[in-house]
């Protein structure tokens, strides 16, 4: 049953980012382009889910769980620390270079266009690449942290 | 649509749907976690199928960035989105859904910078 609404959630979500046009890289772009030709439509695409989130978000975690599983997954992590400074600011780098961030372009596989299958490829192994650094280096404990 | 997916997601689920995460641990972990993630992939990809094939204006996509730029460009979002744990969906939608500091600082930044991103590549680069 959970998978039911996992398909009908990936289905509204799809077809939301292909009606706003949200997949379309040029149009995202003058989104960002707010010293040029500014297209705010966009603008309404995250106003229009954060009018949704942010008041059904509240009544859903007032419940004890979910309808369908024993409790919410939620991110643990609360603070803003580096990490999410400079990972944030590299996102906002990329999505600013080609126009895409994740779901558009994910969603844009359909298209069978080139440039959007490598994006996805190349994101996935940026994804993964920045798992090991995290897990070999940034996370290792520090080998003098022990006296004596 | 997009704010229903995520309500749906997280009233039956209890899950985000923050696109980054469900696609960036696809091929990461195992069993029932992966099945979930898999068919909301699919529907994701069958939402925006439908689309362009039933409406009249189709998908109709411009790419306006050159190929090596864009490679370069989704590596870059790969390590961004892992190291600050979400993107759009995740922060911007679920987590300011939740209205955590966390989330709206990481929407701010990554919108600002992706703004500024533009501003120098068109207007002081001219790209």
């Amino acid at each position: 049953m959970n998978l039911v609404v996992a398909l009908i959630a990936g289905l509204l979500f799809g077809g939301g980012l292909a009606i706003s046009q949200m997949m379309d890289p040029a149009k995202v772009l003058s989104f960002l382009d707010v010293a040029g030709q500014w297209d705010p439509s966009l603008m309404l695409v995250m106003g229009g889910a954060l009018a949704l989130t942010v008041p059904g978000f509240r009544l859903i975690l007032r419940r004890p769980q979910p309808l369908l599983d024993g409790r919410f997954h939620l991110p643990s992590a609360s603070d803003v620390d580096s990490r999410l400074v400079i990972g944030s600011s590299l996102f906002g780098l990329g999505w600013g270079l080609a126009g895409l961030c994740p779901g558009p372009a994910v969603a844009g596989l359909v298209t069978g266009a080139l440039p959007i299958v490598g994006f996805v490829v190349t994101m996935l192994a940026g994804y993964r690449l920045m798992d090991l650094i995290e897990n070999r280096v940034l996370d290792r404990p520090a080998p003098d942290a022990r006296v004596g | 649509m997009i704010g229903l997916s995520a309500l749906l997601m997280l009233a039956f689920n209890g899950r985000i749907a923050g696109i980054s995460g469900i696609v960036g641990n696809l091929f990461h972990v195992r069993g029932a976690d992966r099945l979930w993630r898999l068919v909301f992939v699919v529907g994701l990809l069958g939402g925006a199928a439908l689309y362009g094939l039933f409406s009249e204006a189709g998908l109709n996509l411009h790419l306006e960035t050159s190929t090596p730029l864009m490679l370069t460009a989704g590596f870059i979002v790969g390590l961004g989105t892992r190291l600050a744990r979400g993107c759009t969906s995740g922060h911007g939608v679920c987590g300011i859904g939740r209205m955590t500091p966390r989330s709206i600082a990481a929407t701010a930044i990554f919108m600002g910078v992706a703004g500024l991103t533009v501003f120098i590549s068109r207007h002081l680069l001219g790209v």
